[in-house]
């Protein structure tokens, strides 16, 4: 008797494991599964939530979002192939784009006009939809704009010695190194590198910190995206001393990483995806 | 005197090994049926690797011979050697002192040092990173007094080491602590009795009777180096599993990842043939009669400091620093003004998830154990040693191929819980397989015959008499199972019904961006949910004799 209890109790267990799972189940999709949006993105939560939180409020179009990395997403895609439960992919990088067009579908002109050609699919299946600017954030009370090199390469020079802050963990840092090599070539890459090393610079884990460091005079100049300063200003007012500089001679340390999205060719939803990148692009946002 | 003692001890060894080796009795339906069908379930990724590898063309020989891949390869094997050999260094005196002797708080000492196991491997190389790091906190600490510029080099292989052992020493740590739970005192009494000093006992009689353990939780710590992805990325060491992440992160290139991953196939398979051949056919009950009883509990002494002292390196070093660093997080971030949420609906899923995860595999070992042990010929031991062979596939290739199979073929599971759970029982099957397999080899197969002679059936006899004696072994493999699965990644995230979060996929989206104070509130979270269940698995010991 008291052997079975064991047996028994792991039973009911899973038995009432199994009721409880039964009963977490979203009330079994009694809405109509074409009334919601599956959109799978590369793009991290934190940057992307808000907008698609928007766009249900604004067009009654329910939104359900799967995030991951984008290659591991756009492998995903590959895989499930004509059964993608996907609609919409939203991705980092134009790369796992990329690699998934042949089950894109071509964009309509409405969408992909809007957008110059640098920036979308030559053949037209997905558009780019945000970009990220590198940038050189600078603290208006130690320099003036004046004073800032044309190009991030001059920030190797010893009189920045112990000024510098940068997050060499950070994604968009890693993909400005990946413009440096392909602009540069790898061994102006290592020399800027060893360069930027040799003065010092402190490190800093996100784009974040670095424009907070800035403000606080820490640091006299940092490299982030561009939109982190904004964020900033509207928390701590105009007053904040920092400022966005883009380097007036180009050059990597001023690119744009473009991150885009597209639509599935198999997707049920085409009419809510085409409205979804319709509203991502347009300017009310 | 000495050599006699140890000739009969070896002889009663070699009789229960013919005893067994000459007839393997036929094993029943109940057990056969379900072991094949779960075995051919947790093949499906190898077989999604030969398909896709097939469809690559004759470069992948290129790609595979190229001196590069070689020089992964090296790589790769050198580092499952030394975490290996390091997590055997650090286990052995752990399991002995925290379940053996009068170490001072011993409970407490076990519980902490099996507690790294619940730490993500990712979490582990960021603050190893932000810790040791060239300019890291601890070279900011020294800077002051000291002057230090900068610390030696932690990345690459010094790096990966300390955090790949870091988070699988446990495996080892927990397979030896229930294995000198399950040892029969009486040998080494006898052994000391006759004059045995405790070096000589514990070589000769201790040491050959934790085989299996030892064996068992090496093979853990062995594979889950091969597909550890986090630590490695973290600390720049190239192994194999880098390597096919590589490929799937620079150009997207399932055909590559699909043959790298067969290399890792042959690699794991490799291993659990050096491990079979280690396997004796010995015995590790007791056939006497005579009652069962518990160790006495050995006086440290004077070695009570610098064992006490051992203790709390290891912990500080994989436990106490890692969660430094979250706290550090979470406090700077909070002062910095980031509002922080505690993510308790993360919480509950993850646990919620993870308890049907340790239960559906738990149950799903019982046959594969019970045929492997008991019906222990060639093919009765093949199920067993399937299972393992997915242990050392990252964890994103699983999840692709079920992705693969999935949307393709099961499309009414696809991205719900059920297949999520399969992928979990791919994913931890090994962890409750072996120590299922532990404890039942720890069990006289002579209650079973009696049970069997005096009337019972076959099924009677499973339930009634097998499975309440290995429930030490069947709930410690739960509870890895429930340990593991509260931190996995990839497959969660692809795999979950779409918009399910858990702790692991909350840590994962704040890292991303950097957000280092939002990741480390779910991480600690999910440290100190986890270590309710390791403190109920470690501490459900025996009383000692003292």
């Amino acid at each position: 008797m008291h052997r079975n209890k064991w047996i028994y109790s792991l039973a009911s267990l899973m038995l009432a494991a199994t009721l409880i799972f039964g009963a977490c189940t979203p009330a079994a999709e009694t809405t109509p599964k074409k009334q919601t949006l599956t959109v799978y993105s590369g793009r991290s939560e934190a940057l992307v939530k808000p907008i698609i939180a928007e766009f249900s409020k604004s067009t009654g179009i329910k939104v359900q979002v799967r995030y991951a990395g984008t290659s591991e997403m756009a492998a995903t895609i590959l895989e499930e192939g004509k059964n993608s439960p996907a609609d919409v992919f939203f991705a980092q990088d134009p790369g796992g784009l990329g690699a998934v067009e042949s089950l894109l579908m071509p964009l309509p002109d409405s969408i992909s006009n809007q957008v110059s050609p640098q920036f979308r699919s030559s053949n037209g299946t997905w558009v780019g939809i945000s970009g990220r600017a590198r940038v050189v954030v600078y603290n208006t009370q130690k320099l003036k704009e004046s004073d800032l090199p044309d190009d991030i390469w001059d920030f190797t020079d010893p009189k920045w010695k112990g000024r510098i802050g940068w997050a060499p963990t950070n994604a968009s840092f890693q993909a400005m190194v990946t413009a440096m090599r392909v602009l540069w070539g790898q061994e102006k890459t290592r020399q800027w590198l060893t360069g930027i090393q040799a003065n010092n610079p402190k490190v800093y884990p996100n784009n974040t910190a670095q424009v907070n460091a800035v403000g606080a005079g820490e640091v006299d100049v940092a490299m982030p995206n561009h939109y982190y300063l904004y964020g900033i200003l509207r928390d701590k007012g105009e007053s904040f001393p920092a400022r966005n500089y883009y380097p007036r001679g180009g050059g990597p340390g001023a690119v744009i990483l473009v991150a885009g999205a597209g639509i599935l060719e198999t997707s049920q939803n085409k009419d809510a995806a085409t409205r979804f990148l319709e509203f991502m692009l347009s300017r009310t946002r | 005197m000495g050599v006699v003692i140890g000739k009969t001890l070896s002889l009663i060894g070699r009789l229960g090994r013919a005893g067994q080796g000459t007839h393997i009795p036929r094993p029943p339906v109940i057990i056969w049926l379900p072991a094949v069908f779960i075995a051919l379930g947790v093949l499906l990724p190898q077989a999604y690797l030969v398909l896709r590898a097939l469809g690559a063309g004759g470069e992948i020989w290129e790609l595979l011979f190229r001196t590069r891949t070689l020089a992964i390869l090296g790589r790769t094997v050198a580092l499952v050697i030394a975490v290996t050999a390091v997590s055997l260094a650090i286990s052995l005196p752990l399991a002995w002192l925290t379940t053996r002797t009068d170490l001072p708080l011993r409970r407490v000492w076990s519980v902490l040092t099996a507690l790294p196991l619940v730490i993500p491997s990712y979490v582990a190389g960021f603050t190893v990173v932000a810790a040791l790091g060239p300019r890291g906190i601890l070279q900011q600490l020294l800077a002051e007094p000291f002057g230090l510029e900068r610390l030696p080099e932690i990345y690459g292989f010094p790096g990966a080491l300390l955090t790949v052992t870091a988070v699988s020493y446990p495996y080892l740590l927990l397979a030896l602590q229930a294995a000198f739970h399950g040892l029969d005192p009486c040998l080494e009494e006898a052994s000391h009795s006759l004059g045995y000093g405790s070096w000589d006992t514990f070589r000769r009689i201790t040491l050959p009777q934790l085989r299996p353990a030892l064996a068992a939780g090496s093979l853990l710590v062995a594979l889950y180096t091969l597909r550890d992805f986090g630590g490695v990325s973290l600390l720049r060491y190239e192994t194999f599993t880098w390597a096919i992440y590589i490929q799937y992160q620079t150009s997207i290139d399932r055909m590559s990842a699909a043959a790298l991953s067969l290399v890792l196939v042959a690699l794991a398979v490799t291993i659990l043939l050096i491990e079979t051949r280690t396997q004796s056919r010995a015995r590790y009950y007791r056939s006497t009669v005579g009652v069962v009883h518990l160790p006495t509990q050995r006086q440290l002494g004077r070695w009570r400091w610098p064992a006490l002292g051992f203790c709390v390196s290891v912990v500080l070093l994989t436990l106490a620093m890692p969660m430094a660093i979250l706290v550090y997080w979470t406090t700077s971030g909070m002062s910095a003004g980031e509002s922080l949420r505690l993510a308790w609906g993360s919480a509950l899923n993850s646990a919620y998830v993870s308890g049907l995860a340790a239960a559906i595999t738990a149950v799903a070992a019982l046959p594969i154990a019970i045929l492997a042990v008991r019906y222990a010929g060639k093919s009765g031991r093949l199920p067993e040693r399937v299972t393992y062979v997915g242990f050392a596939l990252p964890g994103i290739v699983i999840a692709l191929a079920l992705v693969f199979f999935g949307a393709n073929y099961a499309t009414p599971i696809y991205q719900t819980l059920g297949i999520l759970l399969f992928a979990y029982l791919i994913l931890f099957l090994p962890q409750a397989v072996g120590s299922t397999r532990t404890s039942l080899l720890q069990i006289s197969p002579h209650v079973e015959e009696a049970a069997r002679s005096l009337g019972r059936s076959v099924r009677q006899t499973l339930i009634t008499v097998t499975l309440p004696l290995v429930r030490p072994g069947v709930l410690a493999g739960a509870a890895l199972v429930f340990l593991t699965t509260m931190k996995e990644l990839p497959a969660t995230l692809l795999l979950s019904p779409i918009g399910f979060k858990t702790l692991a996929t909350s840590v994962w989206s704040a890292t991303s961006e950097s957000l280092f104070a939002q990741a480390a509130v779910p991480a600690l979270l999910l440290i100190v949910l986890s270590s309710i269940p390791m403190a109920l698995l470690v501490t459900r010991q025996p009383k000692e004799i003292s």
